[in-house]
Order: structure tokens, then sequence, then C-alpha cells
């Protein structure tokens, strides 16, 4: 049963209408972990139940909580004028909220066969993959390989960069999302390479687990995004 | 005929010169040995229940063997680059080779920091290692909530370290990215206790728990080589 992916932001903006008392920086957002749009199960054999309940629940789910903290500190940095405090945050924001954003868009980038998971992009994107790669299998091999080599953990994207109008193939260390490559960057397919995404299953062989998972790639959500951005 | 003789030895001395400068390598970089992956000193199951065999047997044979592997096969390269003068391909090099060499020196240390309990493993450490942990932390539970602390924390991969600075003559607790060496936070730091917790360290028996993993290691960290590394490089500092 697919359950519509959606991040949920409370906010305590919408306080503001009964409350005079929330001014300036208090408008700050909680975030929630988002549903994945699968059972945990309908991604084998590509990636495990096992990771996918792991990878949810306890990796996204700690991004989500210690990004809130994170806020909620910043909060209160702000509004006591430690510069100090608040240049010190950052880290615990970039590395957390980037795990949430980049998690949120990777339960989109991937669908059960059933649904898709693995179908060629047709239309414009596949087009422009043609054009940019030579084909599509030009740039599944082009992604494995920049993702194969990753030192350390991070993650492997297809992008679109806005400004030159062209598919761009890129890399991210931990939890840095695209747009720390460029600021024109659009993420259409992030594949995570950290070990917590394949280890539980394919143990030391990343390689192993990029081969497998374009089995399960949403190629229709990147191209929504594609005809979207490119319009 | 002199001078037959000394145009003669001056042309000779000439062509040695050419033949120096185009195609002579440093012997040392000929001679290079090949790094190999060293023996574990004790069997894979023998850390159990702190880290379980099968991480073990993947963490020597698989990943520290991976780096080994590349890390010769970069120096190979290497090799070929200076040959042919390549300069961008040796510049290129240098992160393969400090990442897989890095590898390398840090799993080497890991495997000697760790012991079975039956064989000194979490015994705390003797003097002068001893003092110097009460006189930088309070006390070994000082040191070891702060290593946890930071090594719970470390953005990705990396790891964390107890280390001498030599020249300040102070331990401190240090983390690096990767598989960057402890020498990379600052060429005196000399490594003590290095601690891996990138994911496959622990990810089969902890999954996402890195601060559980971390709990449990103390129970076969290896205190008598940090104390002796210690006692070597104090002896050293003394006799300065």
């Amino acid at each position: 049963m697919a359950i519509r992916c959606v991040a949920s932001r409370k906010t305590l903006a919408g306080l503001k209408e009964t409350s005079s008392r929330l001014i300036g920086f208090r408008g700050i957002q909680t975030f929630t972990l988002p549903d994945l749009p699968y059972d945990y199960g309908a991604l084998e054999p590509a990636i495990s139940g096992e990771i996918m309940q792991i990878h949810h629940q306890k990796h996204h789910q700690t991004y989500v909580t210690n990004y809130n903290n994170a806020l909620e500190q910043l909060d209160q940095a702000v509004s006591k004028g430690g510069t100090s405090a608040v240049v010190k945050l950052q880290s615990a924001i970039k590395f957390n909220g980037g795990g949430h954003v980049n998690h949120s868009i990777f339960w989109k980038n991937l669908a059960p066969v059933k649904e898709g998971g693995g179908e060629p992009p047709k239309g414009s994107l596949g087009s422009a993959i043609d054009t940019h790669f030579g084909s599509l299998e030009g740039l599944v091999k082009k992604m494995s390989a920049e993702g194969a080599a990753v030192q350390g953990s991070g993650w492997v994207w297809l992008g679109l960069d806005k400004e030159l109008k062209k598919l761009v193939v890129d890399t991210t260390a931990n939890q840095d999302p695209l747009v720390t490559k460029g600021g024109s960057l659009v993420p259409l397919v992030g594949i995570d390479v950290w070990e917590h995404a394949y280890y539980l299953q394919y143990k030391n062989v990343r390689p192993e687990y990029l081969k497998n998972v374009w089995k399960v790639i949403n190629w229709k959500y990147a191209s929504e995004i594609y005809e979207k951005e490119c319009n | 005929m002199t001078t037959i003789v000394f145009i003669i030895v001056l042309v000779i001395f000439a062509a040695n010169l050419h033949d120096a400068g185009a195609t002579t390598m440093d012997p040392c970089l000929e001679s290079m040995k090949t790094a190999s992956l060293p023996d574990l000193p004790y069997a894979y199951d023998a850390l159990e229940p702190a880290i379980s065999e099968e991480i073990m047997r993947l963490h020597h044979q698989k990943h520290h063997q991976t780096y080994v592997t590349q890390y010769n096969k970069a120096l190979n390269s290497l090799r070929s680059a200076m040959a042919d003068g390549d300069h961008s391909a040796v510049v290129k090099l240098q992160s393969l080779i400090k990442f897989n060499g890095g590898g390398h020196v840090n799993h080497a240390i890991f495997w000697k920091i760790l012991a079975p309990v039956h064989e000194g493993g979490g015994k705390p450490p003797h003097d002068p290692l001893s003092s110097a942990i009460d006189a930088h932390f309070g006390s070994l539970e000082g040191l070891i909530q702060k290593m946890n602390a930071e090594g719970a924390s470390v953005q990705g991969s990396g790891w964390v370290w107890l280390g001498l600075d030599r020249e300040l003559k102070r331990l401190v607790v240090e983390t690096t990215a990767n598989q960057d060496p402890l020498v990379t936070k600052g060429t005196h730091l000399v490594p003590l206790i290095g601690i891996d917790v990138w994911e496959h360290a622990y990810y089969p028996q902890y999954k996402n728990a890195r601060a559980e993993y971390l709990k449990n290691i103390w129970s076969v960290i290896n205190w008598k080589y940090a104390a002796d590394v210690f006692e070597k490089h104090s002896r050293d500092l003394d006799t300065n």
C-alpha cells in the first residue's frame, strides 16, 4: 500500500495568528520523519527489508531528531546574541539537516519494481541522458564508478545544473546535500554510499550494492523533477 | 695526445651527466617495499563479545586487505609516473596514497591496540601512562568518557585517538576523518590508542548504535601497547 511520502512540518508560525508573543525567529519549524512510500521489504532483493527499516527508523530518524535539537539551540543562541554559539551550531545543522534532506530525496528515488522501480526514464530526461552520457548504461557506469570511489561516507548524484542547462554526475561527502557543490544544482537521483546503506546485505562490497540498486531506482520521480525544472 | 684523452674524458663525463638527468631513478624508490597485510595477533573470535568474529574477519581480510592492495597499486602507479616525469599524475595519485596508505597505517595500529581479555584486554594502563592520564583527564573514566563522546560525534567515517604530543609533552584526544592518520592533525602526534568509528567497524553487531560499540570496546583495549609506546617516547623526550 503506497503511502504518500510527505515531509510533514509542524510550524509554530501558525501560532502567530493566536499569539502576539511570537516574533522574529520564533517561527521555528520542527521536522518529522517522512513516511516511506512503500513497505520495508518492497525493494528486495536489491535492498533488504532489514536495511530499509534501520535506515529509515534509526538513521533518518536520528538526523531529524538532532536537526530539530540543533534548530532549537540555534533559536536560543540567536535570541541571546551568542554569535560564537550560532557559528558553532552550523556543523550540527549542516550534518543533520543535510541527512534529513538527502534521505527524504532518497526514499523518493527508490521504488518497488512493481511500481516502476528500475524502469528506464522516458521523455526529455531519457533524451538528455543519452545526449550527455551516450546512453543510460553510460550514466549508470559513471555513477557506479564514482560512487564506489567515494572515500569514506557520502553520496553519488545525478543532478541538473539549472544554470548551464546540463546533467552532471557528482559526489558529496558525509551528509552534504548536492547544492553544496553548486548553487544551481538540482538533485535528480541520489544514491547513499554510506556503509549503513548496504553493509548488512553486501558487507564491504559496495560495487555490488551499486550494481543492484539500479533495479529499484525510481526514474519517474527524477523525470518529474527534470521536466519541472526545465519549464 | 693529452688533449684527445681530455676531450674523450669530457665527452664520456657529459654523456653520463645527460643519462643521469633523463633516466636515473632514486634507487630508494626502485627498492620500495610493498605493504602487506599483517597477521592478527589473536583469533578472529578472541575479542567477543565486545567485537564479533564476523566483524573481525571482514575488517581484517576484506577492508584492511583492500587498503593494502590499493596502496601497493597506487605506489606502483606513482613509481611509473615519477619515472615518466608526469607530475600531474604524481599529484593526482596523492589522494589514493593518503586514503589507502592511511587505511593500512591505521588498521595496523588498531589490531595492536586490541587484545583478548585473557591477554590483558581491558586491563588499565600501568605507569607512567596511568599517571599522565590522571593528570590530563582526571581519571581513566574521564578519558574514556571524552573519547566516547568525540568518537560518537564524528560526522561520517573516521577515527578517535588518544595521542601523545611529543612537542608539548602532553596527552591529547583527537579525531581524524576517513583514513587520515593521527599525524595529519599534527606532526608531533604519536598514536597511543586509535578506535575505528567507520560503520564497518561495528555495524553487523551494533547496527546504528555506535555509542554502544564505543562503550563495549574498552573491555578489549590493549593498554599495555599504549603504555609501552608512551613509555618509550617519554624516555626519548627525557633524554633530549
